[in-house]
């Protein structure tokens, strides 16, 4: 009991110590794209054709990171400058589900090929989840 | 000799773990803020602080994934998840499991990779691993935003369509990656 108590300590600080530095430098790396790039420069992107915009929607959700609560208010912002719901909720889902700046600290403890197949499978998905969603709402 | 053979794999997994890339990965982020630092000054002290105040905000939930990792490695042993969430597994009760974990879990998705990490040794299948990941996307607690901004409509349905596509992604991982564990 002892041991098993002091083995399981170990190996989990052991896991710890091997994340942490990803981590860290997953955070520097958000820190400085949340200050270096304005919110207002994201609705110079879209140009007002629905797949390109979900396309663009998607890579934008899917470069940037950081809170949810983040994605909701340029998302906000980008439904009052009249840009297609089906682009912003391509944005708001790829935000959350794909991870660009993250896909190293991905590949280093999950595994290479797992990490980028789960990122564009996630990337594609966040445009099919978009186009289902609004569709499923203009039925309703 | 069973208790030798446990000391010789905990060797292993000790070399493999003691690998120095997370403090290359590390390095090498330092280096890119010192280039953008020289750059552009004054991003340092906005940068500086958004980091610390993120920080503050996950000091927590290291420890929380701490402690699960600690109750994991303590109760659970790589058998018994094999058999409910491993290759082999049938268990439907899995994927509701693994929706409702991603859905509960808090923090950044990062934050996760580690404990996700040891149980995919474990041989946790990928699918339900992505499944999780997929689900963290879903958070109750700001839910009354995303009404607030889109609606109650809008929410629902696309809380309900992210939870099938879930599955659906963990579905497709499995197909292409055959329910293989992470090859080391």
């Amino acid at each position: 009991m002892n041991e098993r108590f002091k083995e399981s300590v170990v190996k989990s600080l052991r896991a710890m110590y091997r994340s942490l530095p990803i981590i860290f430098g997953v955070i520097i790396l958000i820190s400085l794209m949340n200050v270096l790039v304005p919110k207002t420069f994201f609705t110079t992107l879209f140009q007002g054709n629905l797949l390109f915009d979900s396309f663009i929607g998607s890579v934008l959700g899917s470069i940037l990171a950081g809170t949810p609560i983040t994605s909701y208010v340029i998302s906000g912002e980008l439904l009052k400058q009249g840009i297609s719901l089906i682009a912003v909720t391509a944005f708001i889902v790829s935000w959350v589900t794909v991870g660009i700046i993250q896909l190293p600290a991905e590949m280093m403890l999950l595994g290479k090929k797992f990490a980028i197949i789960r990122n564009v499978t996630a990337f594609i998905l966040s445009i099919i989840v978009a186009i289902v969603t609004v569709t499923i709402l203009s039925i309703l | 000799m069973k208790k030798k053979q446990r000391k010789k794999q905990g060797k292993i997994e000790g070399k493999v773990e003691m690998s120095h890339n997370q403090w290359y990965f590390l390095a090498g982020v330092f280096v890119i803020a010192i280039i953008i630092f020289l750059f552009k000054p004054d991003a340092i002290t906005p940068s500086i602080q958004f980091f610390y105040s993120f920080l503050k905000k996950i000091i927590p939930i290291i420890c929380l994934i701490f402690v699960l990792m600690f109750l994991i490695n303590f109760f659970v042993t790589p058998k018994q998840l094999v058999k409910y969430l491993g290759k082999k597994s049938k268990s439907i009760i899995a994927w509701p499991v693994v929706v409702i974990a991603g859905i509960i879990s808090t923090g950044p998705i990062y934050m996760w990779y580690p404990l996700l990490n040891d149980l995919q040794k474990k041989g946790v299948k990928n699918s339900f691993i992505a499944t999780f990941l997929y689900n963290r996307a879903i958070k109750p607690a700001l839910l009354p935003l995303i009404i607030f901004y889109f609606g109650l409509a809008f929410t629902i349905v696309l809380t309900i369509v992210m939870i099938i596509t879930s599955v659906f992604q963990g579905l497709i991982i499995d197909k292409i990656l055959g329910g293989k564990k992470k090859k080391k």
